[in-house]
């Protein structure tokens, strides 16, 4: 009986959702705030990546508004598995050779690949959050072969501390030189290059090492404190 | 293309299966995982490569070692 409920109320909704997506026409711009995204992107942010124009620039107080629900994330599982009483170190076996040279071999690359897509977000696809999630996955790995080789609590800290700062103090700075919260107040330079779309960039190292460093927090307190 | 996106779909479905089946929970995480990466590829597919970055990277890597961190601390055999 509740089988049969459950599946007819699935079916209900499996109705409703496909309804709704059927008026959809994917793949054409209907709204006038989109073709006009795709338009003078490029020349009002200097941002040759479309999405990270939107993303950093106009619509940069929602990043802002991400970045602090992850932060929030962060400390809530911090209170919760971190007791502050000394845990029992269990003996566990070390990682085999293969984890261990691959994890010193590979962990390099993978942080030069995050850093690669951070950097480079208003140029090419990519940004602070997937460099950042990129990062974190390679100290995962950093946790799973070789443990010596992690960074300390503190220095993650710091790193996620002035992340923050850097992201606050720049949309602050954009109240101060131009006229709104994260005003884009630096030059824009040539779009297509390196140093271009003004304070994109900073931005976006600022978040790259916010989310790596909250992301790898997360895991260091899950493997370490539970 | 849009037989290449139907069998993508089709083994993603199977994974999503599998995931709310398997009474293995190491097994339901991979199937999971599967689900994923498949997602991502997707993304990719329809053009969309910051998104299907995010997913790979979060959803497939990170997702996957939360959730086998608490099944190593808990139970592996749901009952």
């Amino acid at each position: 009986m509740r089988k049969i409920v459950s599946i007819l109320l699935l079916i209900i909704v499996a109705f409703g959702i496909i309804r709704a997506l059927v008026e959809i026409p994917f793949g054409t711009l209907k709204t006038e705030v989109g073709r006009y995204y795709i338009e003078k992107g490029v020349e009002e942010t200097g941002a040759v990546n479309i999405v990270t124009s939107v993303v950093v620039n106009y619509r940069a107080f929602d990043t802002l508004g991400e970045i602090v629900v992850l932060f929030i994330a962060a400390i809530g599982l911090g209170a919760v598995l971190r007791t502050g009483r000394e845990k029992k170190t269990r003996d566990v076996q070390p990682a085999s050779l293969i984890l261990f040279t691959g994890c010193r071999f590979l962990f390099p690359f993978i942080l030069i690949l995050g850093i690669y897509i951070f950097i480079h977000g208003h140029l090419t696809p990519g940004g602070g959050f997937q460099g950042g999630a990129i990062i974190a996955s390679g100290f995962l790995l950093i946790y799973l072969g070789c443990k010596e080789r992690r960074i300390s609590r503190v220095a993650s800290h710091i790193a996620e501390s002035l992340g923050g700062l850097v992201f606050l103090g720049i949309g602050l700075l954009g109240l101060v030189f131009g006229s709104y919260f994260l005003f884009n107040f630096l030059p824009m330079g040539t779009a297509n290059t390196l140093f271009s779309a003004g304070v994109i960039p900073i931005i976006y190292i600022a978040i790259g090492f916010k989310v790596g460093s909250e992301l790898a927090g997360i895991l260091d307190n899950l493997i370490e404190e539970s | 293309m849009i037989y290449l996106v139907s069998i993508l779909v089709f083994l993603m479905l199977i994974g999503a299966v599998m995931a709310s089946i398997l009474k293995d929970l190491i097994g339901a995480v991979i199937a999971a995982t599967l689900v994923s990466i498949i997602a991502a590829i997707l993304f990719y597919l329809l053009q969309a490569p910051d998104v299907a970055m995010a997913e790979a990277a979060v959803g497939a890597a990170l997702t996957a070692a939360i959730f086998i961190i608490a099944i190593r601390r808990t139970e592996r055999y749901e009952k």
